[in-house]
């Protein structure tokens, strides 16, 4: 076994995911059955070669520093599943 | 009417001669849909209001001789696409509700052009799968036969293009989601090179490999829609800023004296043999008609499906790091404070392909496994992106199979993640070296099943590949081919 059920938990709070007992069982045989074939990659030798991280070379890209229409206050929290005095609301996070 | 068999530019002219209006053309686009939707189920979200609306300001704009490249042409997009006041789902319960509240630019620039937004099309859930069985709104049924998968993510896309639901529809493609579709569906879908079109506003799944294109019936509509999408975008930081061409220019240049590769690594075992000998026909047509045909290599082609499912599910565990409840989408809140709140919201709202990839992507990143997994994963990728360029200082273009089998029956893969992952082996590694391809019918199996070629071109060379595509459609008749569906 290339990952534990422990691991796929470990993995899961990461996520913030909860996986029921089944899932949790079924996860982790799929996701080893998975890690044992991404192995392969493991027969390249890559030391010398560069990561890419995107197919187009570039570097940051920048704008000037002038004030553009944005979205609007209304437009941005129409779709939030709880809001109030243009704010986002959550459960409370400090006790 | 039925215009399933009319080009867009044969449309045009007809719009413009007053000989039909964009109001009989769009009622008949929603009369087809309704009379073909409850078997293909293509369409998440329709937009009957919206679109008769628009086709009014169209034939407005007609009568007066104005109007552009689209004017009065209905279309419909995959539900990926962020489309202002009307529902974006995605394909996901998280985003059941969510109701865009601005467009993408893909969506801008085809109704700047003209065109009449009809619907939201079905979709794997956040672009991920091969077969567009994880979809919240329901499996697409392919219109060749609807006991088999139309393919994925772009099902919907395809599926709707194929039917005549629409003229022409857009998709997005990150490992084959558009290309695999129209293959087995007998479409043309082309995936442009990454930062051809920009996906602002467009869902990501994967954003170092995601790209936008078109789905639709013939070469030159697909000359038409990549014309009316493609070019730079200030709100996309990837698009690139280098000048477009006019698509529809030299089309029909033909292929003679044109050099065109074929990669050994993509001939091999495990293809089937009625797409073998669909794409060996498809050789000896580019052979008649003049092209040059070499072998070439691509030496890592076979570790292309690993490297890419390390990429694109750290990509994506990254980016759907933001459903959470809190902006937008469904909450689910027992009232076991924030984290909880966060754990019942995505365990919920995603189904388990997107929960799988998470998961794997999450693993890919984490402490100890980085270097092993993720980076590794783009160290390779350096590896096949240079395998193409080598290829293209010998060739113009590369032509391959686009899928390993046609079709497959609905439920077949759904068990087996790994090998429903090993359908897309073919079209994964354009999207690694992040060059631009097509899928362009080529041939229908026994089981009278649509069977497609791939052609992909250097990057920024979407023009090569339309003129060879153009050549050979016009030496077939696969396009007069249409679905059995009533």
């Amino acid at each position: 076994m290339k990952i534990s059920q422990e691991d796929v938990a470990h993995v899961a709070r990461l996520a913030r995911l909860s996986l029921e007992a089944q899932e949790l069982e079924t996860l982790t045989s799929q996701i080893d059955a998975i890690l044992g074939y991404v192995d392969k990659l493991n027969e390249l030798d890559t030391e010398h070669v560069e990561p890419m991280a995107h197919a187009v070379p570039m570097s940051n890209a920048f704008r000037d520093d002038e004030l553009n229409p944005s979205l609007g206050l209304d437009r941005a929290m129409q779709n939030a599943p709880l809001s109030g005095d243009g704010c986002f609301m959550v459960p409370k996070v400090i006790e | 009417m039925s215009f399933s068999n009319i080009s867009i530019s044969q449309l045009r002219r007809q719009l413009l001669k007053g000989e039909i209006t964009a109001i009989a053309l769009t009622r008949s686009c929603l009369e087809r849909i309704k009379a073909t939707d409850a078997q293909l189920n293509a369409f998440i979200t329709l937009c009957e209001e919206q679109a008769m609306t628009a086709a009014a300001v169209a034939d407005q704009q007609l009568a007066n001789g104005q109007g552009g490249l689209l004017t009065g042409i209905p279309v419909a997009v995959k539900d990926i696409f962020n489309t202002r006041d009307v529902r974006t789902t995605c394909g996901s319960k998280i985003l059941a509700n969510y109701v865009s509240p601005y467009d993408a630019t893909a969506v801008t620039r085809l109704q700047d052009e003209g065109a009449i937004l009809v619907g939201k099309l079905n979709m794997d859930e956040f672009a991920m799968g091969s077969s567009n069985e994880n979809s919240a709104a329901g499996a697409v049924h392919n219109p060749w036969d609807l006991s088999r998968v139309p393919g994925g993510s772009s099902g919907g896309s395809a599926a709707a293009v194929a039917a005549g639901q629409v003229v022409a529809a857009l998709g997005t493609d990150t490992g084959g989601s558009i290309r695999q579709p129209a293959s087995h569906c007998g479409v043309v879908g082309l995936k442009p090179t990454y930062g051809r079109v920009s996906r602002y506003g467009v869902i990501a799944y994967a954003s170092s490999l995601d790209q936008v294109g078109p789905v639709t019936r013939s070469v030159e509509d697909c000359a038409l829609m990549l014309s009316a999408i493609a070019g730079y975008d200030p709100a996309d930081s990837t698009s690139v800023d280098c000048p477009v061409p006019d698509y529809m220019d030299n089309l029909n240049a033909g292929v003679g004296g044109k050099k065109i590769g074929l990669p050994k690594e993509y001939f091999v075992a495990g293809l089937d043999p009625e797409v073998k000998l669909a794409v060996e026909a498809t050789v000896e047509t580019y052979r008649r008609m003049g092209a040059e045909i070499v072998e070439v290599s691509l030496p890592h082609t076979d570790y292309a499906v690993a490297s890419y499912y390390l990429i694109a599910t750290a990509e994506a565990s990254s980016n759907l790091a933001r459903y959470d409840g809190v902006r937008f989408g469904v909450r689910e809140d027992d009232g076991s404070g924030l984290i909880g709140m966060y754990q019942q919201t995505r365990s919920k709202g995603f189904g388990d392909e997107v929960k799988r990839r998470i998961m794997l992507g999450t693993y890919a990143l984490s402490s100890g496994y980085y270097d092993a997994y993720y980076l590794k994963a783009q160290k390779v990728r350096t590896l096949i992106r240079q395998d193409f360029l080598n290829a293209f200082d010998r060739v113009d273009l590369l032509l391959t199979p686009v899928a390993p089998t046609p079709a497959f029956k609905i439920g077949a893969l759904m068990n087996d993640p790994l090998h429903m992952y090993l359908s897309d082996i073919f079209t994964i590694p354009v999207n690694l070296a992040g060059t631009c391809a097509m899928s362009l019918p080529c041939g229908l199996s026994r089981e009278g099943l649509p069977i497609g070629v791939q052609l992909i071109g250097r990057p920024f060379a979407e023009a090569d590949i339309l003129q060879a595509a153009y050549a050979y459609e016009q030496a077939s008749d696969w396009k007069e081919r249409t679905p059995p569906l009533r």
